[in-house]
């Protein structure tokens, strides 16, 4: 395996880390409204509250790591896709600085505003992954030097808008099996467990047209498929995953359903990287401009420095990561330093 | 639309740099002074440094969120605005800032959480070691910033190449298709002036933080609010500010030889030297471009020579060795430059008067000067945001400054016409470095959206502060724990049980 090839691969599972930890946080957000009464958006906001930022930054160093080791398709997908880029840091930045102020004073019309930011600025940055997504398996135009030659509104496809309303029902899902971890047992939690059911239900019917509608539209990814039989297995882990989100919430095992949650978006982030290899970003008009792990790839050289850095690096985010996500483990209790 | 994309563009970066860097000097120079009172706490036991710690947190963490939030923007605008400069020198420049999330921002936003929210849940020891590296965490941010920024103002260690597309060498329209590349990774790191600038910057936020405390602790003194904790907060910061405002000049200093060896129009046009030869130190002035003189000056006979030459009648080299087409905005240059300087005079000068007035034990009698210390924190902000600003605007026209040639015994390199000569194929213009697929109106459009953003978010967290600084910080008697816990237990309406089954 060459470090192209081991860059993918590391791209691949820093999307995947952030998926699934940002992924519950924005469904959380997305979930937001259910919370009838200022008790429970404070719980809402503190169950992903110590840990929200330190997710985020998996997206930061997806970006970072894009830039150094395939600049080409940092810069292509960056500038191309401008006016989407620019909603996605509007809807951060408003996300970040809900959560931080929300509960700073007591003042309800200033809660009331920023829960409302909150659920918006949630709902926006998730659909716009999807989007992204969406347009990332099809491909965009681009031209000899890489550049996108594209339109903002050639980028709202049917297929792409679809997509983004699949990863919110994915999110949603996530957050709910996310939030039935960590609300504290009564009335609050006992409503989660019921609307886990509505958005699992949600989310398997996109599930189900999506891969239709993925299978009808995408062709020219079945052959990386047909390449890789191992990928099958990816699909059958995705779909026993998705089987046993029901099954563990039934038998009153949240950790269990939350795990297979986590392990079905793993398979599916896994699936859109077979799809779009060896390209990272894929032109649709003359298949010779994609941006292959080759050709928008650093030197050798800095690939290889990245990596030790890479090598040093994770180690030292895993754990803290871990102490982090050990420290805050129990369900959410309103104190003094909450938000 | 008939703006110019390059100049919007650069509007953009310098509207989204300079409100961003309100926010990451002061957690730098906070996060210090958090490990400072957290380390006292350990020492002493005394609960008046927890409580000042406590207060200083919740600050801390809402200035760290606006930080956080304007940051993005930041990795994302290289791509956004300036692809074309992404492709030249991300083999490069990218490494830098994907080592800063690595080593840095996992560091802050982890321990962040502990330091925020962990201080009933963790012991007081673990609870320092997270303060630590959450202050240790924002100065690795700032050393690979500073090191990729650095790295555009004296580039090294890497090399420019033709890239290579599917095995052979890539021609665009007969056109070679260039770009940096690494070579030595630590000649990257530790090029010419990161070393320099570094240090310059950290005592830059280090000023920030203490002057920021002691404009809260002058007001509280002032209202005759919190002064047990006011006094000890200001005298800390005030040793503090006074030893750094000291040590900042003679960074400053070695910052300006440096410049004057690898950037001479950068340095010529901070101090508005025109014409090479013997240089005066300008005090004050307006430099005339037209006239190429320095309107209204005053100034100190040959001291420019002195200070980078250490001889008053060394020759400096002026802008008229420098080809017009490479003359960085000359008055914008001088006057951030000058302004930055002017205020670092002014630290120097109020810090030590009121560390005399400290040791005669007479400061905190003296109000008008309590009220300065008050108003004196927006000269430290400026002073930072003009600091970057002049490093910035004095690179112009370059985005990647080139290098100066010199002959084997380091002497610069003249062409025919008498300019200096750069090594022209390691210097990216900031006029090619612009991406290609945007327009005008998109740039004009996320400038008034970011300008709308910013402007709020700007209100929020002043609201915010202020609120935070009316409410004041916990006395240091009171057994506030129980107390507060007990209140908020009622208000939400959860009894201690809960909380012991979840233990279980």
């Amino acid at each position: 395996m060459d470090l192209n090839t081991l860059w993918f691969l590391l791209l691949g599972t820093l999307l995947a880390g952030y998926a699934v930890l940002d992924g519950f946080d924005l469904g959380v957000g997305i979930l937001h409204p259910l919370a009838q009464n200022d008790h429970d958006r404070r719980v809402f906001f503190n169950s992903i509250g110590p840990i929200w930022d330190g997710n985020e930054v998996w997206l930061v160093t997806f970006g970072g790591a894009l830039f150094a080791a395939f600049p080409e398709a940092y810069a292509t997908v960056f500038s191309g896709f401008y006016i989407p880029f620019m909603l996605l840091l509007c809807a951060l930045i408003f996300r970040a600085v809900s959560i931080e102020f929300r509960s700073k004073t007591r003042s309800r019309a200033w809660r009331a505003a920023w829960d409302y930011t909150f659920f918006l600025s949630s709902l926006t940055a998730t659909l716009l992954f999807g989007v992204a997504v969406g347009n990332s398996i099809l491909g965009v135009p681009l031209n000899e030097r890489g550049v996108f030659t594209g339109t903002f509104i050639g980028l709202l496809r049917p297929y792409p808008l679809f997509l983004g309303f699949f990863t919110v029902a994915m999110f949603a899902m996530h957050g709910s099996l996310y939030l039935n971890l960590k609300i504290p047992h009564g009335e609050l939690h006992n409503r989660m467990k019921d609307w886990i059911w509505h958005t699992w239900g949600t989310f398997l019917v996109l599930y189900i047209l999506a891969t239709i509608y993925t299978l009808v539209t995408i062709r020219h990814a079945i052959p990386n498929f047909e390449n890789a039989p191992w990928s099958v297995l990816i699909v059958l882990a995705n779909i026993l995953a998705i089987a046993n989100i029901p099954r563990a919430t039934y038998r009153n095992r949240p950790g269990q359903a939350f795990l297979s949650s986590c392990v079905s978006i793993i398979a599916l982030v896994a699936l859109f990287g077979i799809a779009l290899w060896p390209n990272l970003v894929t032109a649709s008009n003359h298949p010779e401009n994609s941006l292959n792990i080759y050709r928008a790839a650093s030197s050798e050289k800095t690939l290889r420095i990245m990596m030790t850095i890479a090598c040093i690096g994770i180690p030292l985010v895993l754990t803290y990561t871990s102490i982090v996500y050990w420290t805050f483990r129990r369900r959410v209790v309103i104190e003094k330093n909450s938000y | 639309m008939n703006f110019d994309i390059v100049l919007l563009s650069r509007l953009q970066f310098a509207l989204t740099i300079m409100f961003h860097y309100l926010f990451p000097p002061l957690t730098i120079g906070m996060g210090v002074v958090l490990v400072y009172l957290e380390a006292m706490y350990l020492w002493t036991k005394e609960p008046i440094y927890e409580n000042a710690a406590r207060f200083w947190t919740q600050i801390y963490a809402a200035t760290f969120a606006m930080g956080v939030a304007t940051g993005i923007v930041m990795e994302f605008q290289f791509g956004t605005n300036w692809a074309t400069y992404s492709r030249f020198v991300g083999d490069v420049f990218g490494s830098a800032l994907a080592a800063e999330g690595i080593f840095a921002f996992f560091l802050e936003s982890g321990f962040l959480s502990l330091l925020v929210f962990g201080w009933d849940r963790i012991g007081p020891k673990f609870h320092f070691f997270a303060t630590l590296m959450v202050s240790l965490g924002s100065i690795f941010s700032s050393v690979w910033i500073v090191v990729a920024n650095s790295w555009q103002q004296t580039p090294a260690g890497h090399h420019i190449v033709q890239m290579v597309r599917d095995g052979k060498p890539w021609f665009i329209d007969g056109q070679p298709v260039m770009r940096a590349e690494i070579v030595d990774f630590w000649k990257l790191v530790f090029n010419p002036s990161s070393a320099e600038r570094l240090v310059h910057t950290l005592i830059g936020a280090f000023l920030m933080g203490a002057f920021f405390i002691m404009s809260i602790s002058a007001y509280y003194l002032l209202k005759r609010r919190h002064e047990d904790f006011a006094r000890r907060s200001f005298t800390g910061a005030l040793l503090f500010a006074t030893v750094f405002s000291l040590a900042q000049l003679a960074s400053g200093h070695s910052n300006a030889r440096m410049v004057a060896n690898y950037q001479p129009a950068k340095l010529a046009a901070f101090e508005g030297h025109f014409k090479t030869g013997p240089a005066d130190l300008n005090l004050f002035g307006l430099p005339n471009v037209e006239t190429q003189t320095v309107d209204h000056q005053i100034a100190l006979p040959g001291m420019l020579s002195f200070l980078v030459h250490d001889d008053l009648k060394a020759p400096v080299l002026g802008l008229d060795k420098i080809q017009r087409d490479y003359w960085p905005p000359i008055r914008a240059a001088f006057t951030t430059y000058h302004l930055m300087v002017g205020i670092g005079m002014y630290f120097i000068g109020l810090t030590l008067f009121a560390s005399f007035l400290r040791v005669r034990g007479i400061l905190f009698k003296q109000r008008a000067l309590l009220a300065v210390f008050v108003g004196s924190v927006a000269f430290a902000v400026l002073a930072n945001e003009l600091g970057w600003a002049s490093a910035e605007i004095g690179r112009q026209p370059w985005v990647v400054h080139p290098g100066v040639l010199r002959d084997g015994l380091g002497n610069i390199l003249f062409d025919s016409a008498g300019y200096v000569q750069y090594r022209m194929d390691e210097g990216l213009l900031t006029s090619r470095a612009i991406s290609e697929s945007i327009n005008s109106g998109q740039v004009l459009s996320s400038i008034f959206m970011f300008g709308l953003i910013y402007s709020l978010l700007f209100a929020v967290w002043v609201f915010v502060l202020n609120h935070k600084i009316h409410v004041g910080p916990e006395p240091a008697h009171f057994p506030s724990e129980t107390t507060t816990e007990n209140l908020l237990t009622a208000l939400t309406g959860r009894s201690g049980h809960d909380e012991t089954k979840e233990k279980l």
